[in-house]
């Protein structure tokens, strides 16, 4: 009887399926599926190398200072780090008093209220100050943005396929759209003229739907000074910030990559001394 | 239950004679997993992996509980909670990262452990207790994961507890009452976060419950062994321990190197990018995708594409996405009656040469081309490629199993285990 109902079951699921299959096997021959503009030019990451890349990666502090100049210069206009303290910063190499003065000197203040009046008001930050944001709310993020909400970059190289390789290829990928051919040379405007940047989006075949809101935001050398020196071109402040976001995506990673050596050390002995006496206990009995 | 020949457990010190006579818990454990239980001497490394479930099931609930300490179960401080773990909790990232993908190591060597029952016939008489109990445990497991991953309140949290609870909106007439009666609201939300944290802390022991079970079912009849040979005499077995105590301590060294590997150097690997997007009621992801560990079942929930009914007449009995629903649960229901489905006589595959080639020919590919699938963009070739697979997986089970029990001619098998292993019958074997 079991078996009689299992037969069944397993004919009406089985047959279904084929059923399913020979439908979408006609429709698919009916109307074949219609590539897309996202499908043949939206672009992977760029295969850019990390410090921080592999088992054995660090950070390079110098670059996360500078990719933090980059942040608070550009990014943070619009973009918060709301995950992120200042005292944080103390992991980029800065001293207690340099985090103090970032702090201090953030061109956006923290919300706070008037101790007399009790009147919303704001503060200059300290170090256990998260970082301020640049809209108080959604709605003026919005408002200032043409309706588009800049996301929080907190975790944006762990929310984003490619991580800080994303980041890096996006702030360098923007295109001029009319004549834009991808690798196979095949122009998009030509292809789908549907796919036309419409006002207000700005082109860059990086961004998963080719359109994005964000106007090019490192739009020419020299936009930051470094203090140390390096010669800020568009590539130095794009790889130097996508660093920064990795860094403030994954605080803890060295401490992870030291102390899983330090695991598996541990386990190799372990697993030696296991495997020593398995086969000393065993000796002699066949199995 | 055991054999004859298992040896007794015999306290020497006082103390241990005092708390034997009173509670004999360490007689318990000794005959449990001690030198009292003797088992097959010719088990094979796809063995270690009930003990290593075991093992990833206490990781859990010793990470779970200490992320408990940290997390707060509320719909605008549950993302910020775990990045406060992540940044600010004394070694909070080793704890989370090691919860997140103990979760996956768990479902990994149970798959293992599932596998091995299906190939070895472990499921036969008289051990169809042990098989029935662990598929219970197989649901509370996915009940638990399917939970925990809602916890963070990411993107792919959110979305997937829309989905999965959508689920139950396919059943007629009481579907959509029932849904919002499982989420306490019309969509997930505090009320739905609350109770899932609630059970994500429930189920783990329940499933140490049933653990207990599990194990009390295996010992009736003791271990089966590759050669699905039953245990004649006491030389076809060696007592647990030290001899399985010290493999399986080896067989943990082994999968603990895997699990430290992928938690300390990649630990975000088995885990979507989505899901460090704060949830979003207002924004659908592009691609919602359960965790890789439910891919299978949801290729073949994505994988029905027609709505049963009477032909030429257009009426539905059967809606495409409730009888999708249907088979995705008949898809693991089924194993429940998989002992009484595989009438051979012959447990393992070994002397089953149709079984085998249905079984690594037929079952393995399916189950690893729909868990390909599963995570695909529903595009024309992987709705093909998951109903070609899925109508394999049902037939293997409901259709082809019944049948090659029927018509295979199983090949010889050994006299004993001790024949087996040393080539010698067993009264005259050397030990």
């Amino acid at each position: 009887m079991v078996r009689l109902i299992a037969f069944l079951v397993g004919l009406f699921f089985s047959g279904m399926l084929l059923l399913g299959l020979g439908d979408t096997i006609v429709s698919a021959i009916k109307e074949p599926a219609q590539p897309t503009a996202e499908h043949e030019f939206h672009k992977l990451a760029l295969p850019e190398k990390f410090t921080f890349d592999g088992p054995f990666g660090k950070y390079d502090k110098g670059q996360l200072q500078r990719g933090l100049k980059v942040y608070s210069e550009v990014c943070s206009a619009c973009h918060s780090l709301k995950l992120v303290a200042f005292r944080d910063f103390a992991a980029l190499g800065y001293s207690e008093d340099e985090v103090k003065a970032i702090a201090k000197g953030w061109k956006t203040e923290v919300p706070s209220i008037n101790p007399e009046t009790g009147e919303p008001a704001t503060r200059p930050a300290i170090p256990a100050d998260k970082i301020p944001s640049p809209f108080a709310n959604e709605t003026a993020a919005r408002a200032a943005n043409n309706n588009a909400l800049p996301p929080d970059l907190s975790l944006i190289t762990k929310a984003r396929e490619g991580g800080p390789a994303y980041v890096y290829s996006l702030l360098l990928g923007y295109r001029e759209q009319v004549g834009y051919k991808n690798e196979e040379g095949k122009e998009l405007l030509k292809e789908f003229p549907d796919a036309k940047t419409p006002e207000g989006l700005n082109f860059n075949p990086w961004f998963a739907t080719l359109n994005l809101a964000m106007a090019e935001p490192i739009a020419a050398d020299d936009q930051v000074t470094y203090d140390d020196g390096t010669k800020a071109t568009k590539a130095q402040m794009a790889k130097d910030v996508s660093a920064f976001l990795a860094w403030s995506g994954e605080p803890k990673m060295e401490n992870r990559k030291s102390a899983g050596w330090a695991a598996l050390g541990f386990l190799l002995i372990f697993t030696v001394l296991t495997w020593m006496s398995y086969k000393s206990i065993w000796a002699g009995k066949k199995h | 239950m055991s054999f004859p020949w298992a040896q007794e457990y015999t306290p020497r010190g006082t103390v241990t004679k005092w708390v034997d006579e009173r509670l004999p818990l360490p007689r318990l454990v000794y005959n449990a997993v001690g030198a009292g239980y003797p088992v097959p001497r010719n088990l094979n490394y796809f063995w270690n992996f009930g003990v290593l479930a075991g093992v990833a099931l206490v990781i859990q609930i010793v990470t779970g509980i200490v992320l408990a300490m940290h997390y707060y179960a509320s719909v605008d401080g549950a993302f910020n909670s775990v990045e406060h773990i992540m940044r600010d909790v004394n070694s909070g990232w080793f704890i989370r990262y090691a919860h997140m993908n103990g979760a996956s190591f768990f479902f990994i060597v149970v798959y293992i452990h599932i596998f091995r029952g299906l190939f070895y016939g472990s499921y036969k008489a008289p051990r169809e207790m042990i098989w029935l109990l662990g598929v219970v445990i197989f649901l509370l497991m996915m009940a638990t994961g399917f939970m925990g991953y809602v916890l963070p309140w990411g993107q792919m949290s959110f979305w997937g507890a829309q989905v999965i609870t959508g689920f139950f909106s396919a059943i007629p007439l009481v579907g959509e009452p029932l849904r919002q009666w499982l989420l306490g609201g019309f969509a997930p939300d505090q009320a739905a976060l609350n109770r899932f944290f609630s059970l994500h802390y429930l189920l783990p022991f329940v499933i140490a419950g049933v653990i207990i079970l599990h194990v009390w079912a295996l010992h009736i009849p003791g271990s089966s062994n590759p050669t699905g040979v039953s245990v004649k005499g006491e030389q076809d077995t060696v007592p647990f321990h030290p001899y399985y105590t010290a493999k399986d301590g080896f067989g943990l060294g082994i999968f603990l190197i895997f699990f430290v590997t992928v938690t300390f150097f990649a630990p975000n690997m088995l885990g979507h990018p989505d899901n460090y997007i704060p949830a979003n009621p207002l924004s659908t992801p592009a691609h919602i995708v359960p965790e890789w560990y439910y891919l299978p079942f949801y290729a073949i929930l994505k994988a029905f594409t027609v709505d049963f009914g009477i032909p030429f007449t257009g009426i539905t009995i059967i809606p495409a996405k409730l009888m999708g629903v249907l088979a995705m649960f008949g898809s693991i229901l089924l194993l429940f009656f998989l002992p009484w489905l595989d009438t051979s006589p012959v447990r393992s595959g070994h002397y089953r040469p149709l079984f085998r080639k249905f079984f690594w020919y037929g079952l393995i590919p399916s189950i690893v081309v729909l868990t390909y699938c599963g995570a695909q963009q529903p595009l024309t070739q992987w709705v093909i490629l998951s109903q070609i697979a899925g109508a394999y997986y049902f037939a293997h089970f409901l259709i082809i199993l019944p049948i090659i029990s029927r018509v295979e001619r199983p090949l010889p098998l050994p006299n004993s285990i001790t024949e087996a292993v040393t080539g010698k019958p067993l009264e005259t074997a050397a030990a």
